[in-house]
């Protein structure tokens, strides 16, 4: 690793005023980061750490929505009892990144700001139709996520949390990298006030997506049997040396049927 | 440079550290502290967890300036003086290791997973659970052995204090 400076935010106003150093970044839970800057693959000058501050942390559930503090860990997501009776697939989701150690450190403003192509929260928060709160706007999720390891999010903005309106049903499922245990593979689907949204990571070429494909059958009926024959497109697929775009194009249409029967269950 | 000061298996302990500096190092390091290993260096294989504030984590993948402030047990701080940690006396009776590399980050795991399933734990969980630390020598057989074990010893041990106390 480069050398770094490294300074503990007091507030998100001082993270913002502590972002002006060079080329700083903001550290969060550090899972994707501190491995990037070891690699060197990342070498910013300086880090702002924000993951101890208290205005970032913390699920909210009043009514049907739900608000997320930015620095909530994966851990803490998984486990909390609101969440579980209002979202569960969310907290569900959360249980499924990396391993326990990761998600105990690892946070969702970290993920959704680094919007990996095979990371976990983009899709959820895209199906979901989640607003991403920063310290300058909000931004609808369908705004949000840009390409690979691109986001709206311009230079300095600090992403405070996430909302949504729980769903009336949704699921996640992934298909996982036998080694990396990242998705090759992951749909969330959700049915709320304003009909079936389906996304999708781990296959894009951009990045996370939705599927008109499998919104538009689930329109008709949020059955598992609606999406029987269900074509996707290999167009805009990844093909890499985990799967092909054909391979992977399938594995949408199975992940998809597999996640609507759980949300249904 | 950074100031950390941290508390570390119960002793308060400071050093002034390059910020790159990562966790696993100040421990081994400058504390010398060297039962937590440096196995992948790239989050994988958990050789290298420790509990931070109670939080079992990879101490090659945190600064010791993020800890500086927190509370650390390293496998060093588990044992009660010359008594074994049920854990530890666990991996030892169910042959729970082989070359011992991984052995401290498995154990740091193991009770963090075993406090964080107070109902008890089945050999699907724990398995699902060792996600994060990586053996080359055994097979994990014994592993899971020794911490379903372990999970059972302790949940005695808990209802027995609970007896007394009533």
């Amino acid at each position: 690793m480069y050398s770094v400076n490294y300074h503990r935010a007091a507030s998100v106003a001082d993270a913002a005023r502590l972002l002006k150093n060079g080329d700083a970044k903001l550290l969060s839970g550090g899972m994707t980061l501190i491995p990037a800057m070891k690699t060197r693959l990342a070498a910013p000058s300086d880090l702002v750490d924000v993951s101890r501050l208290k205005e970032l942390q913390g699920v909210k559930v009043s009514g049907k929505t739900v608000t997320i503090g930015a620095a909530t860990t994966h851990y803490d997501v998984s486990a909390d009892a609101n969440l579980k009776k209002a979202c569960p697939a969310l907290a569900e989701m959360a249980s499924l990144i990396g391993d326990p150690a990761v998600r105990y450190k690892g946070t969702i403003g970290g993920s959704i700001a680094n919007n990996d192509p095979a990371a976990d929260y983009p899709a959820a928060l895209l199906a979901l139709g989640a607003t991403i709160i920063t310290n300058k706007r909000e931004i609808a999720a369908d705004k949000f996520f840009k390409g690979l390891f691109e986001t709206a999010l311009k230079e300095g903005e600090i992403i405070t949390a996430v909302s949504f309106i729980a769903p009336a049903k949704a699921a996640y499922q992934k298909f996982r990298n036998p080694a990396s245990r990242y998705a090759i593979v992951g749909v969330f689907v959700a049915k709320g006030k304003d009909g079936v949204r389906a996304a999708i990571t781990g296959a894009g070429e951009d990045g996370v997506f939705r599927s008109k494909e499998i919104e538009a059958a689930l329109a008709k009926s949020f059955d598992a049997s609606a999406l029987d024959g269900l074509k996707v497109p290999a167009k805009g697929l990844m093909s890499d040396i985990h799967a092909s775009a054909d391979y992977r194009a399938n594995l949408i249409a199975v992940m998809a049927k597999r996640a609507v029967a759980a949300a249904n269950a | 440079m950074s100031d950390v000061s941290l508390t570390v298996n119960g002793k308060r302990v400071s050093g002034s550290v390059e910020d790159r500096t990562l966790l696993v190092h100040f421990l081994r390091e400058h504390l010398g502290l060297t039962g937590t290993h440096v196995g992948c260096d790239t989050s994988q294989c958990g050789a290298c967890v420790v509990h931070v504030d109670g939080r079992a984590v990879k101490s090659c993948t945190m600064l010791a300036a993020q800890a500086s402030g927190s509370t650390i047990v390293t496998i060093e701080g588990l044992a009660n003086g010359a008594e074994l940690h049920p854990v530890q006396a666990a991996f030892k009776e169910h042959h729970g290791l082989q070359c011992g590399f991984c052995t401290p980050g498995m154990i740091m795991a193991a009770t963090d997973m075993i406090a964080r399933h107070p109902q008890g734990l089945d050999e699907a969980t724990v398995r699902a659970e060792l996600d994060g630390n990586i053996c080359r020598c055994t097979g994990y057989h014994n592993i899971v052995k020794a911490i379903l074990a372990a999970a059972q010893t302790m949940s005695k041990g808990a209802k027995g204090k609970a007896k007394q106390a009533a």
